[in-house]
């Protein structure tokens, strides 16, 4: 065998190894959260806290991004529709995308640019400042102290999120679908009542809530694996909102085969 | 009689051996200062005595007990009752200064709201701080940040107090005052203390014992006459600052 393909299969054994690395580190810390939930070791004044700044401070950006989405989704599909005779059918199409896909998806690709990157810079540079050793010194847990406040307000908020979401791209899309097709808003409401369906909507607030939870595993794990000063911090900010973005879509691929078929 | 030992403690941070053999002992109500070269592993030894770092062979005892035997939540109390004051303080920067002094007795004790308000103020007067309660780190000057990580260390009363460059870049008259808040805190707390730094003149101020760290192992250990007179070159090359000596640069 040559020297090239050694290095091949060295560089392969490498990020192999590295993945599962990654992924052992993200399951431990999942792990350890969640025994921290499950004993109520839950520091509320923090959880309110970063509610606050996770969830209501992401909400300008969430709904515009709904709005705008939902609004497009049935401007094309309005038009297609009235053009075969289907207006009937847009109101339920828009809530169909939006409940099961749109609204949970999009809101927590924006949550995982804003709160994602906020999460892993801000315990980056605990890392780097030495307060993450300072808070295990004094015999405190970085992941009850840090972690668990984010996760718990994120699972929480994130549902909260995708619930605004899904109202504003349903009204953004009834009132395109009316201004620029001609669609009354009584057949686009009749329309969600025929083709909408609830259990569409809690099960894509489940998703939320699991999305949620991925972009705080991952901005915490990315900010507490710091390494290397302030272009640390930024390699792991980065990597916090590309990687969560990723695993929001294999996610969402694997939950929606799980709860739509 | 000791407080504390490393005992033939070998370290490596990937390829790099940070301490090879080491052996250090800590006297028990006195103050060890730990000299050496940048990047020598002092800071290590610190954290090797209270658990922050896992040695990879060797031994680390802290009042007969083996640190290596401890569990996990054994651990996390035993880092309870050890202050440590970082190079650069390390307070929360989210906390004001009275928070960031209040929160080891907030989260490890159960203690009122009243009496950690007076504990909090106790301490904060001690390192000449009284007033500073409301104000938050990013509007201290390094001397004050540092005295408010010495408070954060000692709120507690803790047995061994561990300093990382206490007075490292600061100017002489905060210096001295450091230097002596050091010295008063633990004889206020009848404690031990490690101190690690660059600082020869605070260090022949404030040391009983002083112990030198060179290439991953202590070369000389003793008072602070018996470490000045000693004969071992490398010893003397570094208090004297000289370029000229066995020392690689």
């Amino acid at each position: 065998m040559g020297a090239h393909a050694i290095k091949t299969i060295e560089d392969v054994g490498r990020g192999a190894t590295g993945v599962l690395e990654y992924a052992g580190g993200l399951a431990m810390l999942s792990v350890e959260s969640a025994a921290f939930i499950a004993s109520l070791r839950v520091r509320l004044k923090e959880t309110f806290e970063q509610a606050y700044f996770l969830g209501i401070q992401s909400t300008v950006i969430v709904l515009l991004t709904s709005t705008l989405t939902g609004m497009i989704v049935s401007f094309e599909a309005a038009q297609n529709a009235v053009s075969y005779g289907i207006s009937n059918v847009v109101g339920g199409a828009v809530t169909f995308t939006t409940s099961r896909e749109l609204g949970p998806m999009l809101s927590a690709v924006v949550v995982a640019g804003r709160a994602g990157a906020a999460i892993a810079a801000e315990l980056g540079s605990m890392v780097v400042t030495e307060q993450i050793e300072a808070l295990e010194s004094l015999g405190l847990s970085p992941i009850r102290m840090l972690v668990v406040p984010r996760l718990v307000a994120m699972i929480v908020m994130m549902p909260v999120l995708t619930i605004l979401a899904d109202i504003v791209a349903i009204v953004g899309g009834g009132y395109l679908a009316h201004t620029l097709a001609g669609i009354p808003y009584d057949t686009f409401t009749e329309s969600i009542r025929n083709y909408g369906s609830f259990s569409d909507f809690w099960k894509g607030l489940i998703k939320a809530a699991v999305f949620g939870a991925l972009i705080v595993l991952v901005g915490c794990y990315q900010g507490l694996s710091t390494r290397g000063g302030a272009a640390g911090v930024g390699r792991s900010t980065t990597g916090a909102v590309v990687l969560a973005i990723i695993l929001i879509f294999v996610t969402n691929f694997m939950m929606s085969l799980i709860l739509f078929r | 009689m000791n407080f504390a030992r490393i005992e033939g403690v070998t370290l490596r941070f990937g390829d790099k051996i940070v301490l090879q053999d080491c052996t250090l002992d800590v006297k028990a109500r006195a103050i060890t200062c730990l000299i050496g070269l940048s990047g020598a592993g002092k800071s290590t030894i610190l954290r090797l005595l209270n658990g922050l770092r896992t040695p990879d062979s060797g031994r680390v005892i802290v009042k007969s007990t083996d640190l290596a035997t401890l569990k996990q939540r054994d651990l996390v109390k035993f880092r309870q009752k050890v202050g440590f004051s970082f190079q650069f303080a390390a307070l929360f920067d989210s906390l004001t200064v009275g928070e960031n002094v209040a929160l080891p007795l907030r989260e490890n004790t159960k203690m009122s709201d009243a009496e950690i308000t007076k504990v909090v103020h106790a301490t904060l007067e001690s390192v000449g701080l009284e007033n500073a309660v409301e104000q938050m780190p990013s509007e201290l000057s390094g001397g004050m940040l540092k005295r408010v990580g010495f408070a954060r260390a000692v709120v507690n009363n803790p047995e061994l107090v561990l300093y990382d460059e206490p007075t490292t870049g600061l100017d002489p008259i905060i210096t001295h005052v450091l230097t002596d808040t050091i010295k008063r805190l633990r004889r206020q707390l009848n404690g031990t203390a490690v101190v690690v730094s660059h600082d020869l003149d605070s260090i022949f101020v404030m040391a009983d014992y002083v112990a030198m760290l060179f290439e991953g192992a202590i070369i000389e250990y003793g008072t602070v006459e018996e470490v000045r007179r000693s004969a071992n070159p490398i010893v003397q090359q570094f208090l004297q600052g000289s370029e000229v000596g066995p020392i690689p640069l």
